[in-house]
């Protein structure tokens, strides 16, 4: 058994939570990448070529996929601190004999379950519209598991600092969106002029995707070597300052 | 053993001194009461005890376990029961109990669960949501998760706030069987007759200050003992006797006196030696000091 068995009950609750409300948390985001897939697809599919012998819409489904991915992994995190923050429910955690290491290690796995659970779901609903290959399945295991870890994290300090719910609004719509839809999802970065080309090498989150699509296809815009470890680097950077920030008691043990 | 070692524990909130160099030393096994006014610093020095707000300076220990150096041992010593009626609306009842039981390590704990749940009232709750429980429904499962850990030291930040008499009865009947058992109880209530029943000993809190801390009974025979209330219509109270006027500043001179009585013995010579100075009194009531006396004592004049 990993961990203690206060760490494997705060998995279970925070997965159990999203579970419970699986129409929400897991169906709806699945429909949502459907109808990118449906709408982006019909319109670029035959006008768009990002790599040869690989079909727009067989590009756009990994960037779906990862996208969700990360989406919900910092729903999951973020939204369930924020909760208990604001009705007062996280005391039951608080007080409890969890060291702020357990702590984040179970609400960034739970999100990471919440994230792989729904990009599963994506793939599942959208592989049938186009001929997807497998060339590197063991990098799209690596990347996924490290983007849902990522955003997890991500999710755990917004849910740290946010006091209010239009604080972590303001933190999911101007940070998280804006980093998710410029990172390639949709297109290619080389289609890009050189600005905007070199903008998007310093988003973190182009790496994920980047590195998530060489598996199914076996080519992207950097080395796959290069991406690992700069998402490994960041996640590392987030995982550090989120444990800092919950050993200290930071708006948490006032 | 000492149960819980608080040593000058100071919190400072911007410029209000919450709490200014607190120290108390709860025994093993007592039955004690913490009380105060509304924002005397009581609840601030729980949520220090629990670890939930870290003190400026000082320390808290609960059985010889620091609260923020060595906070594993002493969070699975104590059970809090606070004060704000929160729940986590996802679980049924006994989801809830066993989660907060998994969080101290406990994950078969359902004889246990069960026990807690039956003398609560809470058995037929059992798998209802959280959401669909009424106030003290909620209280009662907030009682039930503070002792899902059999702690050996629970502290209870004003249980019975706002619950119905039913509630009371059962929790006090409860908490009162586990301190038999050997648990060590810290209560703080606004309901002063429930700490004068419940409570052997008592520290009050001023403006984050301990200005009273003594046995329940010590700081009743300190106070007053037992009172006389005598109504005059003739006469005065001799000098001689104007020492035993416990409310000297509203005596009514000629008409109104609190009289302090250590027994029942003393009413009848009070009375011989108020008719042969020629007294008459047409109205007298026996009053028995209790700790709301005490209370509004110490709250007028900072301390005893």
């Amino acid at each position: 058994m990993i961990g203690s068995t206060g760490f494997r009950t705060l998995v279970y609750k925070e997965t159990l939570r999203f579970y419970k409300v699986a129409t929400q948390t897991v169906a709806a985001p699945i429909l949502t990448a459907m109808l990118y897939l449906l709408i982006f697809g019909h319109v670029l599919e035959g006008r768009v070529t990002v790599y040869p012998g690989v079909s727009y819409t067989a590009f756009l489904i990994p960037g779906l996929v990862m996208m969700s991915v990360l989406q919900n992994a910092f729903a999951n995190s973020s939204s369930s601190l924020i909760q208990s923050k604001i009705t007062g429910n996280l005391v039951f955690v608080l007080l409890t004999p969890l060291s702020h290491w357990e702590i984040f290690s179970a609400y960034t796995i739970a999100a990471m379950v919440r994230g792989i659970t729904v990009g599963a779901g994506v793939f599942i609903v959208t592989a049938w519209f186009a001929h997807m290959s497998f060339e590197w399945p063991l990098w799209i295991a690596v990347f996924a598991l490290l983007g849902a870890a990522i955003l997890g994290t991500m999710g755990l300090i917004a849910g740290i600092w946010a006091e209010k719910f239009d604080q972590l609004a303001a933190f999911q719509n101007f940070l998280i969106m804006p980093l998710t839809f410029l990172s390639g999802v949709f297109y290619s970065i080389h289609s890009l002029p050189p600005f905007w080309l070199t903008v998007s090498h310093l988003n973190p989150f182009f790496y994920m995707i980047d590195g998530f699509r060489y598996g199914f296809f076996g080519q992207s815009d950097i080395n796959p070597w290069t991406s690992l470890a700069i998402v490994s680097a960041f996640l590392v950077v987030l995982a550090l300052l989120a444990i800092r920030l919950l050993r200290s008691g930071y708006r948490l043990r006032h | 053993m000492t149960a819980i070692e608080i040593s000058n524990v100071e919190k400072r909130y911007k410029s209000l001194q919450a709490l200014g160099g607190v120290s108390l030393s709860i025994e093993e096994g007592e039955f004690f009461g913490l009380l105060g006014p509304n924002g005397a610093g009581k609840t601030t020095l729980i949520s220090i005890i629990a670890g939930l707000i870290r003190a400026d300076s000082g320390t808290v220990k609960i059985h010889g376990h620091e609260v923020t150096g060595d906070f594993r041992a002493a969070r699975k010593k104590l059970g809090v029961v606070p004060q704000e009626l929160v729940f986590d609306p996802f679980f049924t009842v006994r989801e809830t109990l066993r989660l907060q039981s998994g969080y101290f390590g406990l994950p078969n704990n359902d004889k246990w669960i069960d026990e807690v749940m039956h003398n609560l009232d809470l058995t037929n709750k059992a798998d209802t949501n959280m959401r669909a429980l009424s106030g003290g429904m909620k209280r009662r499962v907030l009682v039930a998760q503070a002792l899902v850990h059999k702690p050996p030291v629970i502290v209870l930040d004003e249980p019975t706030a706002g619950v119905d008499v039913e509630l009371r009865q059962t929790l006090w009947k409860f908490i009162s069987r586990l301190n038999r058992e050997g648990h060590t109880v810290v209560l703080t209530t606004h309901y002063l007759e429930e700490a004068q029943a419940m409570c052997k000993r008592v520290a009050m809190l001023k403006s984050g200050k301990v200005v009273a801390l003594d046995t329940m009974s010590a700081l009743i025979r300190r106070i007053s003992g037992s009172q006389l209330i005598v109504h005059m219509t003739q006469g005065d109270l001799p000098e001689d006797m104007r020492h035993l006027v416990t409310h000297p500043e509203s005596a009514e001179t000629g008409r109104k006196y609190s009289l302090r009585i250590n027994d029942y013995a003393e009413v009848e010579q009070i009375l011989a030696r108020l008719r042969a100075a020629g007294v008459v009194i047409d109205e007298m009531q026996l009053q028995q000091a209790d700790l709301e006396d005490i209370f509004l004592q110490i709250m007028d004049k900072g301390a005893l």
